[in-house]
């Protein structure tokens, strides 16, 4: 079996207007597993996230970030998203005039077309995606409606879980996705994201709060500061910060 | 090595962005062409050069004493450096024989033209379901189909031939919707306006085809100034589609044409437009100066004239679409989709005048705008006293690409009737950084996503063309948009 850890993080460093964010950052994530990243504002989880996806606003200063071996920096934010790799936003953006359905049926045909496989038509779609939907528990409706327009948080936040499932990701990183959800929203999207995980994958979490993982069981919870992951431990680390707050780790 | 993520893909935008004009060449031609420079003789040799009657020489002389005393409009927002109008050519003809009997004595170099403009001329391989008039500088090269459709006693012709030809109709029609002296721009067409097409639609008649009048700038020092007739008679119904493209020059040329159009009882005219004029390079050099004056006049009662414009070239555009609704009963619309890019300007929008009772009008105006440019809708919506129960709807929607540009909307509404029925509707939204971040990131390219955004947001208007030319449209719009963001 492949023992390479699927991500493999290597002394990270980032920024964005000129300021430093990320400043040596090391993670490895093996596959099947889960990954919680907590920390208080400012600590550069979501900045974290959007060099991963590739964001055209963050400059890498230095480092490698290897997914399955390959250095990811160096690829196109489309390429890396077709090797697998899926960022759920933290706020979802509307995007005017374009249907969800068009949207996720580009997506899912984007990937197939570099795996070499055929692209589907709306009809052949259809059928894909009213499966998926089930999973967060969406109505059909969603499908017809501009993406992310107009939607609750909590809606934003499930259609980000749909797309995760249809585009079956192998790494996942999840930007609070537990933020802006009420009680039933936050299970549903727990729910989903546990039917989803898999041996073959892996999610890292972005969150604030320790009620997220009374829901998904994480394997690993690291806490970011200061750009730098600076304590790392087991699902009980996160109940003690609750407690404690991040002061505490000062 | 350092990521330099925003460099590199702004570098791949702009040359995205920057794709060349694909309609640039210019057609090294035998031609005639006047004398640079303006005044009543030129104006009379224009009409001996077209072998004019009488009337249309005084129509001509008229205009011309009306706009000597007139001056440009400065209500809109463009900005541009005067027009010195003694510096343009006031016609250039490529050179013919007297009198073509056939396609095959048109100069093959012309037809090539048409060829590589996508405008097939010859017998075998024109469009079958698209009778095409081709306008090439000053005058009318060939008009596809003549005989097919005069069968049912369509007349679609050129204007030279038309004034020859069928000289009552144009005595009778041409200034009847915008007369002498209406604007600046209309009136100094009226004095030296060239070729351009003439329709008529009898009783009772459904055009078989779609007409077409593909208007091609050639020469870089002469003005293009032509002049569009169509008339629908009662019950009749016509679609006009009108392209145009231009060589790419470092000057400005200068476009000035009208359209007028008359609609009778229960007929209806759909006139499309995709306007594809050199617009400048991206420091803004050259373009099209594109001042055009189209009105439609719904003289009947339950006539209908409809506007449908894709603007996407020119490098000022001065355009507004307008409906006269005299007739009850009667309706007009305006679609449209204007963009602008780098450092292109329009001013464009429509006139609904609202005269007879229940009449309807709908106005969907899109404006897209990229780089540094400028775009603004002005629209009038004028509810006559006498115009019980008229009613009237407008959207206009801005969509802004990058933080440089600039949209503006003056929306005018004037109703003088308490049984009317008003609705306007407008939105402003951006495509950025972020939404391009969220289409990559799920595997879908830019060029995909533009497209996706684009034709969404055009939607409305896109369906209102032909379907042959909807698809072009879509993909003309995301080709213009193509790296704006990044």
């Amino acid at each position: 079996m492949d023992n390479r850890p699927i991500l493999e993080i290597k002394n990270l460093k980032a920024s964005i207007n000129e300021k430093e964010i990320l400043k040596n950052l090391n993670l490895k994530v093996y596959q099947g597993e889960i990954h919680a990243i907590m920390g208080p504002n400012g600590s550069g989880k979501s900045t974290f996230s959007k060099v991963l996806g590739g964001h055209p606003a963050y400059n890498v200063l230095g480092g490698e970030a290897l997914f399955n071996g390959i250095d990811i920096l160096e690829l196109e934010p489309e390429e890396r998203s077709h090797l697998g790799i899926f960022l759920a936003f933290q706020y979802p953006i509307e995007i005017p005039g374009v249907s969800n359905e068009d949207f996720l049926r580009l997506a899912y045909n984007a990937r197939r077309a570099f795996n070499k496989e055929p692209e589907l038509d709306p009809l052949e779609f259809l059928g894909i995606i009213q499966q998926k939907l089930e999973i967060v528990k969406m109505s059909p409706v969603f499908l017809s409606r501009n993406v992310n327009e107009g939607f609750s948080g909590g809606e934003k936040k499930r259609n980000e879980i749909l797309q995760m499932v249809l585009l079956d990701s192998k790494l996942s990183i999840l930007d609070e996705t537990d933020s802006g959800l009420d009680i039933d929203a936050l299970k549903i999207v727990s729910e989903g994201i546990n039917t989803f995980m898999k041996d073959d994958k892996a999610i890292i979490l972005i969150t604030h709060y320790q009620r997220l993982l009374d829901y998904i069981k994480p394997d690993f919870v690291h806490v970011m500061q200061d750009g730098k992951i600076i304590k790392t431990g087991n699902a009980d680390l996160a109940k003690e910060l609750e407690l404690k707050g991040y002061e505490w780790l000062k | 090595m350092p990521y330099e993520s925003k460099e590199t893909s702004n570098t791949v935008l702009s040359k995205l962005l920057n794709q060349s004009y694909k309609y640039g060449f210019a057609t090294e031609i035998e031609k005639e062409i006047f004398e640079k420079g303006l005044n009543e003789d030129v104006v009379r040799a224009i009409s001996r050069k077209r072998d004019e009657p009488e009337f249309l020489l005084e129509f001509r002389l008229k205009a011309y004493k009306k706009w000597q005393k007139m001056k440009c409009p400065e209500w809109h927002i463009l900005k541009f450096s005067e027009i010195d109008y003694q510096d343009i050519s006031y016609y250039s003809a490529p050179k013919v024989k007297d009198k073509l009997t056939s396609l095959n004595e048109v100069d093959p170099e012309l037809l090539e033209t048409f060829e590589k403009l996508g405008i097939s001329l010859s017998e075998q391989k024109r469009l079958t379901n698209v009778a095409v008039d081709a306008v090439f500088d000053s005058v009318s090269v060939v008009t596809t189909f003549k005989e097919e459709l005069a069968e049912q006693g369509i007349i679609f012709c050129s204007m030279a031939e038309a004034v020859k030809e069928y000289p009552d109709l144009i005595k009778k029609y041409l200034g009847s919707v915008v007369p002498i002296g209406d604007n600046y721009f209309s009136t100094l067409n009226s004095a030296v306006f060239t070729d351009g097409s003439f329709c008529y639609i009898p009783k009772n008649i459904k055009c078989p085809l779609d007409l077409s009048t593909y208007f091609r700038i050639n020469d870089e020092k002469s003005g293009q100034f032509e002049r569009t007739l169509v008339i629908a008679d009662s019950n009749s119904s016509v679609c006009y589609l009108e392209g145009c493209t231009a060589p790419q020059y470092d000057t400005n040329q200068l476009h000035a044409a009208v359209v007028e159009l008359v609609a009778f009882e229960n007929a209806s005219i759909k006139y499309s437009t995709v306007q594809n004029w050199y617009a400048g390079n991206q420091d803004g050099k050259g373009g099209i100066y594109n001042f055009v004056t189209k009105r439609g006049l719904c003289a009947g009662f339950n006539s209908k004239i409809s506007w449908t414009q894709v603007e996407t070239g020119s490098s000022l555009t001065w355009k507004y679409p307008s409906c006269l609704l005299v007739g009850d009963n009667s309706r007009g619309e305006f679609y449209s989709v204007a963009l602008t890019n780098n450092y292109q300007q329009a001013d464009t929008g429509t006139r609904m005048m609202h005269i007879g009772k229940e009449t309807r009008s709908r106005i969907v105006s899109k404006g897209i705008s990229a780089g540094k440019s400028k775009n603004t809708y002005r629209g009038y919506v004028h509810i006559n006293n006498n115009a019980l129960g008229a009613r009237n709807y407008s959207q206009c929607d801005s969509l802004l690409i990058g933080n440089m540009t600039n949209a503006t909307t003056f929306p005018v509404i004037r109703v003088d009737n308490s049984t009317t029925k008003v609705e306007h509707e407008a939105s402003t939204s951006k495509i950025g950084e972020e939404q391009i971040f969220y289409f990559l990131q799920r595997g879908i390219s830019i060029e995909k996503g533009i497209e996706l955004m684009i034709s969404g947001f055009c939607r409305d208007v896109v369906t209102e063309l032909p379907l042959e030319f909807a698809a072009e449209a879509t993909r003309l719009l995301s080709l213009k948009l193509e790296g704006t963001v990044g």
